[in-house]
């Protein structure tokens, strides 16, 4: 599903150039359930940035659905994350005047799909992750958790290919981080791939994998034997 | 293309964040509100102006007579010169093409009586030429003419006004008035747009009142309207042969100022375009300048906006929205507030001018408006303006990174 083979990246500084990603690879198969752990500045964000298509690499292939990444221009990356990517965000990122259905049906707006089917699959969706009967509300009016529900929904209205989430429990409570956990884990065993960045370890246990990170080099990538909680 | 779709986004984004839209909308509409008021007013001002330098008198040039100052061909100084009925002859004969007009003035100020009503008047004898040269318009009967002139008849052409002073509702036409005791037939009744003084007028045959009250071929002041299609230049020295042509005719001295005096308007006229210049490029710089404000206003609005919605079209971005799409979206929505704002602030302002109306005439300003035209073209710059000063920050907002917009607090 993604692939990635040698991949560097660096920011420029100043006069100088920062190497955050120094020659990565990994691939992930679909249906896979990965974390990627590191603390800051490990650049797991970047890593996200690249294989979400909100930023380019400088060297290294990365592949994607079978389809190699390159020169890229803006308008074939937006639409390919809408085709293939689900974004889940630490701070939600719901459009603030907009209600949790419209919300989740954004995508499905730049996917180019009719209003009345729009309407129909969001709340479908909205449904899916329990918030149906707050379709109407507008975020300012949902919890932290509940948000994420939304934002979580909307990742997935288009059915993409992965879902990218960084750190989506972050600004959470632990009883939320486990009811989104539980949710993410939920699709997983749905078939669908999800890839997230956290650096909390009770997070990255949920996952079926856990992928560290440290300045810019992959020092583990385990597999997790899950277990089931009590 | 109409896209439904985007339209609802664009609604639904102004819709919800009123705040901003007003603002944004009342800039405009206060700059072409301002815009309209301060050209309408500016109009206002030369409409006054060309009220009152551009009547029929606009063309006059007035002539008469007064005592020589110099000796000249062995004539002494201090001679009383007298302009004759030969004067208008020579003055037809010679300079036909120049003129519009001519005639002689002797003006009476007389109680006119028609029955048990009567009211004081200015009589006044003149050529028939003077119809053309009032502009007056003939509402029953007929005006002077040169038969009436050569036969000096008792016969009169009274003004709208005199008509309705003396016969109220009934007609004029063929009563007798009597103007100081004479009776005299009133053969027409004219309407002029100069205005109510201009229609309480009586005239008469010139050579009648000649006849009556001296009983000489000689004239008091004689009024000429030159040819409307000569330049001021041209005016200005016509009247300058033609008082050359008199001096020399009465044996007046080149250089006498005294005996043969001609006041033209084209002077006057010339000094007066010049100030209607003035008030133009004063009126057009007002204009300039609310217009640039308004620019300014809307373009500091449509940056403001935009950094605000940076983060919203980093999650736009993110969930799929092209570069072509965000640009797309925040000029539409420019431009529908700058459309509809410039259109409310152009009701706004001609609605105040109208309200306005003739309250400011005593402040020199008569029929404050503007011409659709010009506060169309003026809202177009500004939707135009506004469309620019959306589409530079828009295009920036679509190419920043998602990523950048979205860490963006």
């Amino acid at each position: 599903m993604i692939e990635i083979k040698n991949l560097h990246k660096s920011y420029p500084m100043g006069k100088e150039s920062l190497h955050v990603l120094k020659g990565l690879n990994l691939k992930i198969e679909e249906g896979e359930f990965v974390s990627i752990m590191g603390s800051s500045g490990s650049g797991k964000s970047t890593l996200l940035n690249i294989v979400g298509l909100l930023d380019v690499h400088d060297e290294g292939d990365y592949i994607l659905n079978g389809e190699l990444i390159e020169n890229l221009n803006e308008k074939k990356a937006a639409v390919l994350r809408n085709k293939f990517l689900g974004f889940v965000f630490q701070s939600f990122n719901l459009i603030n005047y907009k209600t949790a259905l419209e919300n989740v049906s954004l995508p499905l707006y730049y996917a180019g799909v009719g209003r009345k089917e729009r309407q129909e699959t969001a709340m479908e969706y909205l449904e899916k992750v329990g918030l149906g009967a707050w379709a109407n509300h507008l975020p300012s009016e949902l919890s932290g958790g509940q948000k994420q529900r939304v934002a979580i929904a909307r990742a997935l209205v288009t059915q993409p290919k992965v879902i990218l989430a960084d750190e989506p429990t972050g600004a959470l409570d632990s009883t939320t981080t486990d009811s989104v956990m539980d949710l993410l884990k939920e699709i997983n065993n749905e078939g669908m791939t999800v890839f997230v960045i956290t650096h909390e370890e009770e997070v990255a246990e949920q996952s079926k994998r856990i992928v560290r990170l440290k300045d810019g080099v992959i020092i583990s990538d385990e597999k997790v034997n899950q277990k089931v909680k009590a | 293309m109409f896209d439904i779709d985007r339209w609802r986004e664009i609604f639904q984004s102004i819709n919800k964040n009123k705040l901003r839209t007003i603002l944004s909308g009342f800039t405009i509409a206060f700059a072409i509100m301002l815009f309209t008021i301060l050209f309408g007013i500016g109009n206002g001002l030369k409409n006054t102006f060309k009220e009152q330098f551009a009547g029929d008198s606009m063309y006059s040039i007035y002539l008469w007579a007064g005592k020589t100052t110099k000796p000249y061909k062995g004539q002494q100084s201090d001679r009383q010169v007298q302009l004759k009925n030969d004067d208008i002859k020579f003055i037809v004969d010679n300079y036909d093409s120049k003129l519009n007009g001519i005639t002689p003035q002797i003006s009476k100020n007389f109680q006119a009586v028609y029955k048990g009503e009567q009211d004081n008047y200015s009589v006044t004898g003149v050529y028939p030429d003077i119809q053309k040269m009032e502009s007056a318009e003939i509402e029953s009967g007929r005006f002077l003419t040169l038969l009436d002139l050569q036969q000096r008849n008792k016969v009169v052409a009274i003004g709208r006004l005199v008509e309705k002073d003396l016969f109220g509702q009934l007609s004029a036409l063929g009563k007798n008035i009597s103007l100081d005791g004479i009776s005299y037939k009133v053969i027409g009744v004219f309407s002029d747009p100069g205005g109510s003084s201009d229609e309480r007028k009586i005239y008469a045959p010139f050579t009648t009142l000649q006849r009556l009250y001296g009983n000489t071929d000689e004239l008091g002041s004689v009024t000429l309207s030159y040819n409307p299609n000569l330049s001021v230049n041209q005016a200005i020295s016509f009247s300058n042969n033609l008082t050359k042509a008199l001096k020399e005719k009465h044996s007046v001295a080149p250089n006498d100022q005294g005996a043969i005096r001609l006041f033209n308007m084209a002077e006057v006229n010339r000094d007066t375009s010049n100030f209607m210049m003035v008030l133009n490029i004063i009126i057009l710089f007002i204009g300039i300048g609310t217009l640039v404000a308004g620019i300014i206003g809307i373009s500091n609005i449509m940056v403001y906006i935009v950094r605000e919605r940076t983060k919203e079209l980093g999650i736009r971005k993110a969930l799929g929205a092209t570069p072509g799409s965000i640009i797309g979206m925040i000029m539409m929505e420019s431009i529908l507030i700058t459309a509809i704002a410039g259109y409310v602030g152009l009701l706004i302002g001609t609605g105040a001018l109208k309200s306005l109306g003739t309250s400011l005439e005593k402040y020199f300003i008569t029929n404050p408006s503007v011409n659709t035209g010009v506060v169309l073209g003026a809202t177009i710059i500004l939707i135009i303006a506004g469309t620019i000063a959306g589409y530079l920050p828009a295009k920036r907002a679509a190419r920043i990174k998602p990523i950048d917009a979205l860490n963006d607090n």
